[in-house]
């Protein structure tokens, strides 16, 4: 809640006028039965025309500026709220966009994705009515109560009998219903997950003739939403006539012994008219309350994941100060590096040594879960090593910034990622300094020339959300031809050619190989034909380094690295060991 | 053109009839309450401006009279409890009833919907229409129809009892009243741009966010964050101008129309006090109007609300139709395979996916028991497309396919893909347990079938090594799992069920080939006497099938086995020379 309140302050005048006004809006309205009861204790009483005229234009007045004070009081609600919530959007999304990838995937994604998106949206429309109606409703319920107490004091008591009644009600109501509410979103949830599954695996399902657990399955989950959404139903079913009673037998009551004083000249006519309204108003504000306590409920979830992720250290990797002393000329060295990725206690990597020097090109060969690609993530400083040292360039790889880093490296992920935008935008990405010869080059390198030109518009063609109009072989290309524009000291491809014919494969490695500016080369493979031409390369196998060599050495000492090599190219045809 | 419009509507709504026919009883009781309760509640004013009149003054009071009206009151009362409490209750039962109903009939026809929509059409667009839409159809048509029925209901009744007490006030009532209701109107058309502005704004960000995001890792590492953000502010900005000007807009709508009604209300007060001083009306009458005239607006406010409610209601309606509404695919089980040896014909087979895009034309296939099948190519040459076709995931166009002499089009798909067992690229496991996802297609196996099998496809080892084993609870894109090692499990699941052919399209692309030359051998054993295709890159998976396809732009170039392709000098021999770097 501290965390709201800091937000709101940055729009304190707002957050503090609009209820001010609404509730200026509200004793407007609270005078309103008083003039009718004069209109009918005094002017209809004792015929006085002018007087009822009069009466009639105040009734007006207070119309009017009850108006005029309800429009500010919105004006105010709405600004302080969607500039907050606005102002959280963007602090949020910066925090998200600053995390290292331990606290990212911590998080997960489509989680990070809610609490910018529905948990934020939740929360302005929350402050929203929260402004509007925190002080109307309650100023109006209580209000009302004073005001029968302004008339006669013994009918504020029957008020605070009904008003305690009514408050027991809701909150009996809200109560047993809120946490079902809860459960029915989380199977809501479900089935709208299940949907999906269903969607995305609709081919194995089929071949597997899979269908009617499938169908058993779901109905089971909307079933059980169904049973949950009966059971609070039938509850909340009773709020509207309950209040209705309730207030109504207040109504009764105020007339029974309304009539009693009447009698004995205690009280006018016009005012038991007076108290009966009073009565029906608290009816429509307690409605709105108790609505806008739910509002509020479903916020408080909201405000606490929207906390945490904010709460969250961002980027927990080590700084480590530059000392410019060390080899230069070792593009890449891993000094003893273990590592555990957070939360494991087996290491990912143990004991990894090995160096590359520049212009070197260096392949890593393992099997699955052999640790390739976290040499690779180290390399980039996406995780601190948890012991040992990696240096890029001489350099501690902790003492750079991510855009040094950046310049310097030029990484090809797994996953080939291209953003919405257009093709040359996804090449240039942001980064200052590229030319359109760059782009052009790149593009030949990397064996992309051919996906642009097919494409209608070339460079300026369109990528759609998800690359879906581009095939996986032609994404992996453009994002090799990304990580070569910047025209990198160092360039990782961490098993980047998966989704390309061997040819293309081949054709690839040769122009990495040729590259003019002789860059850093490392390529992380499956394949062994990806990896037997570089300098040297590393073998791992379930995180350890187990050869480190050239192809021929490898091959002649290393079993690991020779049973992949046998894998691929089996033995018995003696042309292919040349 | 609204002609049209009207007919397409008319359609909707005899559709929406048809759904809700079984309920038809608890809708009509829904209305008789509703009636009642409406009927209740209007003589709750009356009753009081009776009572207010039984005051003639001090010492003055009609006891008698006064009794009479409590005790009508309390009737008015407990009736309007009654009545509101069971229309609650029914249309309760009615929204979730056919909610639930639509959702299973629309996952049901999506279960057996063709591939060729689900390929081609939004995910997300279907997972909406089965949640969201079933949610607002239902809510908007039930609540909306009874607020409009309610709402009818209490104007008319208004009117009546306004005009029995005093017809000229109650013409200033039933004439100014509606004032309100083009306000509010006036204000809503306003601000629709705004809200359009304002939708648009929130999908831009969001997919924005979304991308980003997710990408989180590759825009670190391009040094990206900045423009990210910069780009963020600027929509956010645009967001936060859009919404502030719809939303502080319509929010006026409730002030405005609650302005009109004060101004009705004081006007009914001057002239009842008026026509009351000159003895026209007592002042329990003109209570009774106060109270009506201060009611009388609500109906209306909440007709208006309806109608957009309905409409909006009728649209989800349609979305969530036409998805129950799909023609089922027709199924023939003229014929019906069991003991299948697997020999299997492409005749004059010709297949694309656009029409105005030819892709396989005149393919022929023979392929004896037991064969191993190996397709090879460049990337979109066609390869899984042939899959699609065998498993008719899509339909041939022309020619047709046979196994062991059946048209695959005289039985029924269950039938047909019975008899494959399949692994693909992609692995697609489902949210549930280790064990759930195993048992896929065999759920009789026992126990130690299970762990041989995975055993035979090396996947028990990590298997064992997970929190919970066999039990461990997975979603359907957890991160948990590595992609080699879902494939494992997506093979383990197939070794498990051993159908008489066998369809691995890439099947190995994640895992490293130690393993996957383990994996081999377990294959080996599977493939034994099986009809078997295999889709890969990896040319040495490949070399020792009995007859290879070399597939380039949806045609099927080369057909041969290792050593005759080799030895013809075409694309397969270019291909397998390059793998293996032999190029000079």
């Amino acid at each position: 809640m501290k965390f709201l309140l800091n937000y709101l302050k940055e729009y304190k005048k707002e957050s503090i006028l609009a209820p001010v006004f609404k509730m200026m809006e509200a004793i407007f309205e609270l005078l309103v039965p008083l003039v009718m009861a004069s209109i009918i204790d005094v002017g209809i009483a004792n015929r006085d025309v002018s007087y009822v005229i009069r009466m009639s234009l105040v009734l007006v007045l207070l119309a009017v500026v009850g108006l005029a004070f309800a429009i500010t009081a919105q004006y105010f609600a709405a600004k302080a709220a969607i500039f907050s919530a606005s102002k959280m959007r963007e602090d949020l999304f910066y925090h998200i966009m600053d995390m290292s990838a331990e606290s990212h995937s911590s998080q997960g994604s489509s989680a990070l994705i809610t609490r910018i998106t529905s948990d934020i949206n939740q929360l302005q429309n929350g402050i929203n009515m929260f402004l509007r109606l925190f002080l109307r409703s309650p100023f109006i319920v209580f209000g009302a109560m004073i005001m029968a107490w302004t008339i006669r004091a013994k009918a504020a008591i029957i008020f605070a009998i009904i008003i305690l009644c009514l408050s027991l009600v809701v909150y009996g109501i809200m109560k047993s219903t809120l946490p079902i509410f809860a459960t029915v979103q989380k199977k809501l949830e479900k089935v709208f997950l299940s949907v999906g599954e269903n969607l995305e695996g609709a081919r194995v399902i089929r071949a597997f003739g899979n269908q009617e657990e499938q169908l058993q399955d779901f109905r089971e989950k909307t079933g059980s939403l169904y049973a949950d959404q009966i059971h609070a139903g039938k509850i909340s079913a009773l709020l509207n006539p309950v209040t209705y009673v309730l207030v109504n037998l207040g109504i009764v009551l105020l007339l029974w012994v309304g009539a009693d004083w009447v009698g004995a000249g205690i009280l006018a006519k016009g005012e038991v008219v007076a108290l009966v309204n009073y009565m029906s108003q608290i009816l429509v504000e307690l409605i709105k309350l108790a609505n806008l306590i739910v509002i509020l409920m479903r916020c408080v979830p909201s405000v606490g994941r929207v906390a945490e992720v904010m709460d969250m250290q961002a980027d927990q990797r080590r700084v480590a100060q530059k000392d410019t002393t060390e080899e230069k000329e070792i593009a890449l060295k891993f000094e003893d590096v273990t590592f555990c990725y957070p939360g494991s206690s087996e290491p990912s990597l143990a004991n990894i040594s090995f160096e590359a020097k520049e212009h070197e090109r260096i392949g890593i060969i393992g099997g699955t879960g052999s640790g390739k690609s976290t040499v690779l993530q180290l390399m980039i400083h996406a995780y601190d090593a948890t012991s040992g040292r990696v240096t890029l360039f001489g350099e501690d790889v902790a003492s750079y910034t991510d855009e040094e880093l950046e310049k310097k490296i030029g990484m090809v992920f797994q996953k080939a990622v291209l953003f919405t935008g257009t093709i040359r935008e996804n090449i240039i990405f942001g980064r200052d300094g590229i030319t359109e010869k760059d782009v052009e080059d790149a593009l030949q390198w990397a064996q992309a020339k051919d996906v642009v030109q097919a494409k209608e518009k070339g460079l300026d063609e369109e990528v759609l959300q998800g690359a879906r109009n581009f095939s996986g072989g032609q994404r992996q290309r453009l994002t090799i031809a990304r990580a070569l524009a910047g025209k990198p000291d160092l360039i990782l491809l961490d098993d980047a050619s998966s989704a390309l014919d061997a040819s293309t494969d081949a054709r690839l490695r040769k122009d990495l190989a040729e590259l003019p500016w002789k860059p850093t080369v490392v390529i992380v493979s499956q394949r062994a034909s990806s990896v037997m031409d570089a300098d040297r390369i590393l073998v791992l196998d379930n995180g350890e380094c187990v050869g480190w060599g050239t192809h021929r050495e490898l091959l002649q000492s290393n079993e690991v690295y020779r049973e992949i090599y046998h894998s691929q190219f089996p033995e018995e045809d003696g042309e292919q060991n040349e | 053109m609204s002609k049209k419009i009207d007919k397409k509507q008319t359609q909707i709504i005899k559709r929406v009839l048809q759904e809700l026919k079984p309920y038809r009883f608890h809708l009509i009781a829904s209305l008789i309450c509703a009636a009642f309760t409406v009927v209740f509640t209007l003589m709750i004013p009356v009753y009081i401006g009776e009572a207010v009149d039984c005051m003639v003054g001090v010492d003055n009071i009609d006891t008698a009279g006064l009794w009479k009206i409590v005790g009508k009151m309390a009737f008015a009362i407990a009736g309007t409890f009654i009545f509101q409490w069971i229309m609650n209750r029914l249309n309760n039962y009615v929204t979730y009833d056919v909610t639930k109903n639509m959702r299973q009939k629309a996952f049901d026809k999506m279960m057996i919907m063709p591939i060729r929509h689900i390929d081609g059409h939004s995910h997300g667009d279907y997972m909406s229409r089965i949640t969201t839409d079933a949610d607002v159809f239902s809510d908007g048509l039930l609540m909306g129809f009874s607020q409009l029925f309610t709402g009818v209901l209490t104007i008319l009744g208004t009117i009546i009892f306004m005009v029995r007490v005093n017809a000229v006030i109650a013409l200033v009532v039933i004439v100014f009243t509606p004032v309100s209701l083009l306000v509010a109107k006036f204000i809503a058309q306003k601000t629709y741009a705004m809200f359009q502005l304002q939708a648009k704004n929130r999908g831009e960000q969001t997919s924005y966010a979304n991308e980003m995001i997710e990408q989180q890792r590759v825009v670190a590492a391009f040094a990206y964050r900045e423009n990210a953000k910069e780009e963020f502010s600027v929509l956010n900005q645009k967001l936060a101008d859009s919404s502030l000007k719809a939303t502080f807009f319509s929010s006026i709508t409730n002030p405005a129309t609650r302005f009109v009604n004060s101004l009705i209300y004081s006007g009914v007060g001057v002239a009842g006090a008026l026509l009351a001083i000159s003895g026209g009306i007592s002042v329990g009458g003109l209570t009774s109007f106060l109270a009506y005239a201060s009611q009388y607006a609500k109906p209306f406010n909440e007709i208006s609300g309806v109608v957009t409610e309905l409409q909006n209601a009728l649209a989800c309606g349609a979305r969530i139709f036409e998805m129950m509404d799909e023609k089922p695919v027709e199924e023939s089980d003229e014929n019906f395979l069991q003991n299948v040896e697997g020999t299997i014909e492409f005749s004059d087979v010709s297949f694309s996916y656009d029409p105005a895009k030819p892709l396989i034309e005149h393919l022929n296939l023979s392929i004896k028991p037991g064969w191993r099948v190996a397709i090879v190519g460049p990337t979109g040459s066609g390869k899984t497309t042939l899959i699609n076709l065998l498993m008719r995931f899509y339909e041939i166009t022309g020619g047709s396919i046979t196994i062991d002499g059946v048209d695959i089009r005289s039985i029924t798909r269950k039938n047909l893909r019975e008899q494959f067992g399949m692994v693909l690229q992609e692995t697609w496991l489902m949210e549930g347990t280790i064990r759930d996802n195993l048992l896929v297609a065999n759920p009789d196996a026992t126990q130690e079938e299970m762990v041989a099998a995975a055993k035979m496809s090396h996947a028990h080892g990590f298997i064992k090594r997970l929190p919970q084993g066999y039990d461990t609870f997975i979603t359907s894109d957890d991160g948990s799992l590595s992609q080699g090692e879902r494939q494992l499990l997506c093979i383990t699941r197939v070794m498990l069920a051993l159908p008489p052919m066998l369809i691995l399209d890439e099947a190995t692309s994640s895992i490293d080939t130690r393993t996957e030359m383990k994996i081999q051998s377990a294959f080996q054993t599977m493939m034994e006497g099986r009809t078997s295709f295999v889709v890969a890159h990896r040319l040495s998976t490949i070399r020792e099938a009995d007859v290879i396809l070399y597939m380039q732009d949806g045609k099927v170039l080369e057909q041969g086995n290792h050593k005759e392709l080799l030895a013809k000098g075409g694309y397969y021999a270019k291909l397998y020379r390059k793998q293996f770097g032999l190029e000079e």
